[in-house]
């Protein structure tokens, strides 16, 4: 019934940490005072507010709406009273801010009337991507990258393989293998209609090797012609590139896509999301999230988006006092700045580990342990010593780009250098610099066309030229501004005029302008 | 083989004597290509003057025949300077005060209330990131504004205010390990 896989180059083997959460079930947490909604969270434009402050609402309904082809609707996950539309913490590594809509629940939790559910045998793939877009689903797994948007361009490019991907690589992580235990059906249908929607002829749905039970709970159902696949419990099997490397044989090209290999691969948590939204009428407001580490009771909690990860931790009991909160897993999980910040459609865990000594960090060896365990064939340590010396041409040329984060290079690495904050440093800065030259392109050429236009005007002379002289010691130019007596006086004229009005209406005016002017 | 290499260094030397002659002759062409289109191409393209040219392509040319140093762009600041310095084959140097310091980047704002419409802004605005018309009301389309400052001082109801540039979210970046703490 199910085929096991090889590997992928590179990987590392790691403790799994989730063998008391596999095999048992989800539990339901408390609905929170506040559900607080950023409108950025995932990839692509903020969504934009259709709701107003003092407005209430019921359970399901849209609270922002899509700003682009790229962006996702967002909807309440309980009836209650919009309190506020405003700046708030959310998960982020640098505890940046974003505008969130805060939900206040009224704990009656009442629903709007779910949608009717589409008939798949007359479904088409327009009617199955624009119930998918409605109900506001991203991809749960990674992310965040709207589904639809996924499709059409998998359904443009006539892609003929679905992968499912319940593949949780991360140690602790284990609320996809829950869903599916809990959910199978769901899944399965989940991954019947994105397959109608992407008109793919083929469906594989990737398992663990050590997901027996989840396994099970598929296989005993009608496949509806998917095929399940084992692949080894090695990090990051679930990583998309090695994912679509094991099953297919192919890669992924360095700058391209799944789509380029054929390929568009959906998570499992998405796929029940898109059966609830097809068959159910429901959109994506609430999800399975992994708390675990150092909590007393771990769980699998079944929470609505927007809940504040502290409320997670105070459902689970914090069993230590000094941990360090990571949202997502903790080899490519974030720092928790804020425990107020919200879970969103990506958020598959909550961790609290022990603080990390990252001081005991020692000079690269040239080992080379992390060349043999990089996924992405590159040169860990020689990426290193380029981030360190600020040269990012040269990272770049050694395909910095092409890092996914996963950070098994510094998992492996002797000297506990922390090679994965250097990457992104590189790449952060490289993308800035980027953005500036980008934009100096369009700043020059609004300034070239403002020379052909003071050109043909006829009066460019001293604009092209200038002072361009040759004397790097000159003194400042005064301003050339074209001086007439008419136009002095006229300016003296209305100079005098502001400055009554503003002596007159608003004594304190004036003195303000000025402040503002520094 | 003597002869060879000797030859090849001839050669070699020529070369980059025909560069460094390239380099310090006549002004060289405008358009995308050259020297200056390269230096051109390092700096900010703020169009404010600071480096006592009349714009960005200008100090690239100064620069291009020798006339100009590479510490003159304030807005560039030491990152523009260390880039120059790489593409000539020279030393960085520090940013000369003289021109100004290095700031976070910043726009104008223009207080509709006072503007009285007297398009002098407009006329000064190197990249026509302001728009208006005579006895009309004047804005400024952010999005556009370098931060140049050129409109401040031909304003003359002194309605031009300097604010900090709008920092998107994406704006934030990872800072380089060791600065953060454990």
């Amino acid at each position: 019934m199910s085929t096991v896989l090889r590997g992928f180059h590179g990987g590392v083997r790691l403790p799994r940490s989730k063998e008391t959460l596999q095999g048992t079930g989800s539990r339901s947490v408390a609905l929170p005072p506040l559900l607080i909604y950023p409108l950025q969270a995932h990839v692509g434009t903020p969504a934009r507010p259709v709701v107003g402050v003092g407005q209430k609402v019921r359970r399901d309904e849209l609270l922002a709406a899509p700003s682009s082809y790229v962006s996702q609707a967002i909807h309440a996950g309980t009836s209650g009273v919009i309190v506020e539309i405003a700046a708030r913490a959310v998960i982020h590594p640098g505890g940046v801010t974003d505008t969130c809509i805060v939900l206040r629940a009224d704990g009656e939790d009442r629903r709007l009337t779910p949608a009717p559910a589409l008939d798949l045998g007359r479904a088409t793939p327009e009617g199955l991507l624009a119930r998918i877009a409605e109900a506001g689903i991203v991809g749960m797994g990674g992310a965040g990258f709207p589904s639809h948007v996924k499709l059409r361009e998998g359904l443009l490019n006539a892609v003929r393989l679905l992968i499912i991907n319940a593949v949780e690589c991360e140690p602790y992580i284990a609320c996809d293998e829950c869903m599916i235990r809990e959910r199978a059906a769901d899944v399965l249908l989940g991954a019947r209609i994105l397959r109608q929607a992407l008109r793919a002829s083929q469906c594989v749905i990737a398992l663990e090797d050590d997901m027996q039970q989840a396994r099970a709970a598929l296989s005993r159902r009608d496949l509806a012609g998917a095929q399940i696949v084992r692949v080894p419990a090695i990090y990051p099997a679930g990583g998309e590139r090695q994912l679509i490397r094991m099953i297919t044989g192919a890669e992924v090209p360095a700058h391209g896509l799944p789509i380029d290999a054929g390929v568009v691969m959906h998570n499992a948590a998405t796929a029940a999301a898109v059966a609830d939204a097809v068959a159910g009428g429901l959109p994506l407001t609430e999800r399975l999230v992994t708390v675990a580490g150092a909590v007393r009771t771990p769980a699998n909690l079944r929470v609505r988006i927007g809940t504040p990860i502290a409320h997670l931790l105070d459902a689970c009991g914090r069993s230590a006092a000094d941990a360090r909160v990571i949202v997502g897993g903790p080899m490519m999980g974030t720092r928790l700045i804020d425990e107020p910040a919200p879970v969103v459609k990506t958020t598959n865990c909550v961790l609290r580990l022990p603080a990390a000594a990252e001081d005991c960090t020692m000079p690269c060896i040239r080992c080379g342990d992390c060349v043999e365990v990089c996924p992405a064939q590159l040169q860990p340590q020689a990426l290193y010593e380029l981030a360190r010396a600020g040269d990012w041409d040269g990272a770049s040329d050694l395909h910095l780009f092409d890092c996914i984060e996963c950070g098994a290079c510094a998992y492996v690495c002797p000297s506990r250098l922390p090679l994965v904050h250097y990457y992104r440093h590189a790449k952060s800065e490289i993308e800035a610099l980027e953005l500036a030259q980008r934009r100096a392109a369009e700043l020059r050429s609004r300034y070239e066309a403002r020379l052909r236009r003071l050109a043909q005007a006829g009066d460019a002379a001293a604009e092209a030229e200038g002072q361009a002289g040759s004397d790097v010691d000159a003194a400042p130019a005064p301003a050339a501004v074209p001086d007439r007596a008419a136009m002095r006086a006229e300016i003296a004229a209305a100079v005098a005029r502001t400055k009554a009005r503003r002596t007159a209406n608003t004594p304190a005016a004036a003195g303000e302008d000025e402040d503002g002017a520094r | 083989m003597f002869t060879a290499i000797a030859m090849a260094v001839l050669v070699l030397g020529a070369l980059m004597a025909a560069r460094v002659l390239v380099a310090a002759s006549a002004s060289p062409p405008r358009g995308s290509h050259g020297l200056a289109a390269d230096i051109d191409r390092l700096l900010p393209q703020t169009q404010c003057g600071r480096c006592l040219h009349a714009g960005c392509r200008p100090y690239a040319e100064a620069i291009a025949r020798g006339a100009a140093r590479i510490n003159q762009c304030p807005p560039g600041g030491e990152a523009t300077i260390r880039r120059l310095a790489q593409l000539l084959g020279v030393e960085p140097l520090a940013l000369n005060p003289r021109h100004g310091r290095q700031a976070p980047a910043s726009v104008v704002i223009i207080d509709e209330e006072a503007c009285i419409g007297c398009t002098r802004c407009i006329q000064a605005c190197p990249v026509d990131a302001i728009v208006g018309a005579a006895r009309q009301m004047h804005t400024v389309i952010t999005a556009e504004c370098t931060g140049c400052e050129l409109c401040i001082p031909p304003c003359p109801v002194d309605c031009i205010a300097v604010v900090p540039a709008p920092a998107a979210q994406h704006a934030w970046q990872w800072p380089a390990p060791g600065r953060v703490s454990a």
